[in-house]
């Protein structure tokens, strides 16, 4: 009587596994690495100037007391192209937005701004991608939100796209 | 003809589009003078994950942003820094997803767990053989 029962299990183990390899399948890993740095202060950093007519980027220079966007872009990313409108609408709608130029040579950069316009106050070159790194970003393009204080509010990964740019814009209200 | 080589012209140009012009970190591709320091340098970045190519190691991609990687871990490496305390600066960006170092998280309980689970299980089979045999 045990025995027939006992002969099932491997059947049903077979089903369950394909049962999870589908439903694996069916809904794919996310692949977005979230900054662990959400909610806390900006990292201390000091970089060097990445375009010609933008002053460099100081990490003092950002939270006084006005929210702000800080930008990582760099002009060999398509994506980043393609965000440019969208972040030269919020910078006529009064936002501050500063620039990370990640990998990146000041010719090169110059040049991508001349071509696709320039919302930045500042740019820092980030050769390296250290600071990048303290930022706990994987990417670019990708956008951080900072509240007047200089802490970090939010981050968007990925190219603002133009139905972001009212989140954005609320998302910058929040942290006054 | 015109079009071939155009096309041609464009499989050149499309991977140079897609490197950047700047030269790999300084540490990236080259190791550390003290042999002693370079192991211990490539043995944390055989367990760093590469963000952009996420199913390996930054010591096995070529990704420029693992170049970078591999460059701030031996810089740091060189400096005196223990690699313990890089994973953990690493972690407190990325989240426990970057180092391949299983945690004691208990979400990894069942893997810890499934070697001696598996031992009391054999050992329990062994006993019953071996009682039947007798």
């Amino acid at each position: 009587m045990k025995r027939p029962l006992l002969l099932w299990v491997p059947l049903v183990a077979f089903v369950a596994v394909l049962l999870l390899f589908a439903g694996r399948l069916a809904n794919p890993d996310d692949r977005v690495v979230q900054s662990r740095l959400i909610g806390q202060a900006l990292p201390v950093f000091d970089l060097p100037a990445a375009a010609s007519d933008r002053p460099a980027l100081r990490s003092t220079d950002i939270g006084g007391g006005k929210p702000r966007l800080v930008n990582i872009f760099a002009s060999w990313c398509l994506p980043c192209a393609a965000e440019a409108p969208q972040l030269m609408a919020l910078r006529r709608a009064g936002v501050e937005i500063d620039g990370i130029a990640i990998r990146d040579a000041r010719a090169d950069v110059d040049a991508f701004l001349k071509k696709h316009g320039n919302p930045y106050t500042r740019i820092g070159l980030d050769a390296r991608s250290t600071v990048q790194m303290a930022l706990g970003s994987s990417g670019v393009p990708e956008t951080f939100v900072i509240d007047g204080r200089g802490k970090i509010a939010h981050q968007h990964i990925g190219d603002i796209r133009a139905d972001d740019v009212p989140k954005v814009l609320k998302q910058l209200e929040a942290a006054r | 003809m015109k079009a071939l080589l155009a096309l041609l012209l464009c499989l050149i140009a499309a991977p140079v589009a897609a490197q950047t012009a700047l030269p790999p970190a300084p540490w990236a591709n080259r190791q550390l003078p003290d042999p002693a320091q370079e192991k211990r340098a490539r043995a944390l970045m055989e367990t760093i994950r590469c963000l952009t190519c996420q199913s390996q190691s930054v010591a096995d991609s070529d990704a420029s942003m693992a170049g970078d990687m591999r460059s701030e871990i031996r810089r740091r490496i060189a400096a005196g820094e223990k690699p313990k305390a890089i994973r953990a600066w690493l972690i407190s960006r990325y989240g426990d997803w970057v180092s391949y170092e299983p945690t004691a998280a208990p979400i990894l309980w069942p893997l810890w767990g499934a070697p001696i689970l598996l031992l009391i299980v054999g050992v329990l089979l062994l006993r019953r053989r071996i009682g039947k045999g007798r």
